[in-house]
């Protein structure tokens, strides 16, 4: 089997099982009485936790791809990043249908007025917008520079995302500064990968003296 | 041959604390040798009214009491370790009978009551919960507040041992709440020491604490270890904590929004909707008029 066989046989169906698995807790949850007394705050935050973690499981795919050498797995990354609009679309969903009775003059109020809600409606209309240019025709339609100018909102997206986890709280915000403690870390991890490929991969240096040289 | 340790035994199951409490005044009594009757139980139930009582598990599952932790699920879990017998109440400040109190004692020979009260979270969600215990002003009169006696304070108890959530500063320690005295006096104002006619479960504030109804549900300090009746408004733990977010007086008002979150409306606990928000948390015809001509926006 060829990498990329095995990328497209074994990886991607994995990476689909294991994107279904909070969901699928979630629904065993929900059989076994575990969503605690009020089953729509704990998937509204359960879903928020999940989009953040997916979101960065996306940022590890280039450092682990260049640490590992496997270049395929950037065919994948497309994939754990729709997973992770998927369950900010629930996250958000729940919100708006069961806190905000699917009024949209309601959520209206709520993004215009409460600065944790502004920040966290950002970042999934960055996940949106990312989600919607995500196929490959939408690459060709924008052009690769454009294109991965756009994408590179998903830097931002978690950030805001762990704001709007930290403001949200009522007083112990020890969880979300956990979650932007890793982000921070692999951002870290991200940087330290990038300027090692630099190093080793400069290009060698041209004789200048040689070529410049009068005949 | 089976034999059952005493902690096999829920205390709810030897004796109904009605009768336990009854017995305890009957005994006091005879042992005074004064004449009294056993204190009769009331039901005055139902402040809220036709609403759906929570269920138990509910109640006694789901809780804010951050002593054991912030989760709600954590005080359930961790709240075993409080020791709530023998139990004293330190009575300070501007009354005349100061004093370290047995917790029964300070109730003996008073009824019983039943209250079905609405509680109000300030984070927006709520519940229907039938408490048992006594008008707090009854407890306050016995105490005799001095002339000068203008708020009365509440001091949970400060014990990391028992109370592990206590060994990081989330909030100031020990948690304190405070009344208005005349919100104290208050008729609705409660001293509760049980539950759907059992006695309080640690992880809702045992042996006794303070419910206050019209107010979000942090107003009600629980595990009362200390009564002080002061001069001077008392400092509050939330207030202390976000001086911005929860001020001295925290009446449920729909139209006073939390600085980041709207309180126009709330989830009961059960239902998947939100429901308005009432006034006063719904007893405005009982307590509006002690705030008459207060801004209620500025004292939040």
């Amino acid at each position: 089997m060829t990498e990329s066989q095995a990328i497209r046989r074994v990886l991607k169906p994995l990476l689909w099982l294991a994107g279904l698995g909070p969901l699928a807790w979630l629904v065993r949850q929900g059989f076994a009485g575990g969503l605690t007394a009020d089953p729509v705050k704990y998937i509204t935050h359960f879903t928020g936790r999940t989009t953040l973690i997916i979101l960065m499981l996306t940022l590890l795919v280039t450092p682990v791809r260049h640490l590992t050498g496997v270049h395929g797995l950037v065919r994948v990354r497309r994939l754990i990043g729709l997973f992770a609009f998927f369950y900010a679309v629930i996250h958000l969903l729940i919100y708006f249908v069961f806190d905000r009775g699917l009024v949209f003059a309601e959520l209206g109020e709520d993004i215009a007025k409460r600065p944790y809600i502004t920040v966290g409606f950002t970042a999934w209309l960055i996940l949106l917008a990312l989600a919607v240019t995500s196929p490959a025709a939408m690459v060709r339609r924008l052009g690769g520079k454009r294109w991965q100018a756009l994408h590179r909102l998903v830097y931002l997206a978690p950030v805001l995302g762990v704001i709007h986890f930290t403001w949200a709280q009522k007083k112990d915000i020890r969880l979300p500064l956990l979650y932007g403690a890793v982000l921070a870390a692999i951002q870290a991890m991200r940087a330290l990968v990038a300027w090692r490929r630099r190093r080793w991969h400069r290009p060698p240096e041209r004789p200048v003296a040689l070529a410049a040289a009068p005949d | 041959m089976l034999i059952r340790r005493p902690s096999d035994i829920p205390a709810h199951d030897i004796t109904d604390e009605g009768l336990f409490w009854s017995r305890r005044s009957w005994l006091a009594s005879v042992g005074l040798g004064a004449v009294a009757f056993a204190a009769p139980r009331h039901a005055c139930a139902a402040p809220s009214g036709g609403e759906e009582t929570n269920t138990w598990d509910e109640v006694t599952g789901y809780n804010n009491f951050y002593e054991f932790g912030t989760g709600k699920e954590d005080p359930k879990r961790y709240a075993g370790s409080l020791r709530t017998r023998p139990w004293t109440i330190r009575v300070e400040g501007e009354v005349a009978r100061p004093g370290t109190y047995d917790v029964e004692r300070l109730v003996r020979g008073l009824a019983w009551e039943e209250r079905v009260y609405r509680m109000r979270c300030v984070e927006a969600w709520s519940m229907v919960i039938p408490w048992n215990g006594y008008p707090l002003r009854d407890v306050l009169r016995r105490l005799e507040p001095t002339s000068r006696a203008r708020y009365v304070e509440f001091t949970t108890l400060y014990d990391p041992e028992q109370m592990p959530g206590q060994r990081r500063p989330v909030l100031e320690w020990p948690y304190v709440e405070g009344l208005r005295l005349d919100e104290a006096m208050h008729p609705l104002t409660l001293l509760a020491t049980g539950v759907f006619g059992k006695l309080m479960p640690n992880q809702n504030g045992a042996p006794i604490r303070l419910v206050v109804p019209w107010k979000y549900g942090f107003k009600g300090a629980k595990s009362i270890v200390r009564i002080r009746l002061l001069e001077q408004q008392p400092r509050t733990a939330w207030n202390v904590a976000a001086p911005q977010e929860y001020g001295f007086y925290a009446n449920v008002n729909p139209s006073v929004d939390h600085p980041r979150w709207s309180q126009r409306t709330e989830r009961r606990i059960g239902k998947l909707f939100r429901q308005p928000t009432l006034m006063f948390n719904g007893y405005a015809d009982e307590v509006a008029s002690l705030y008459a001509g207060m801004d209620l926006r500025a004292n939040y």
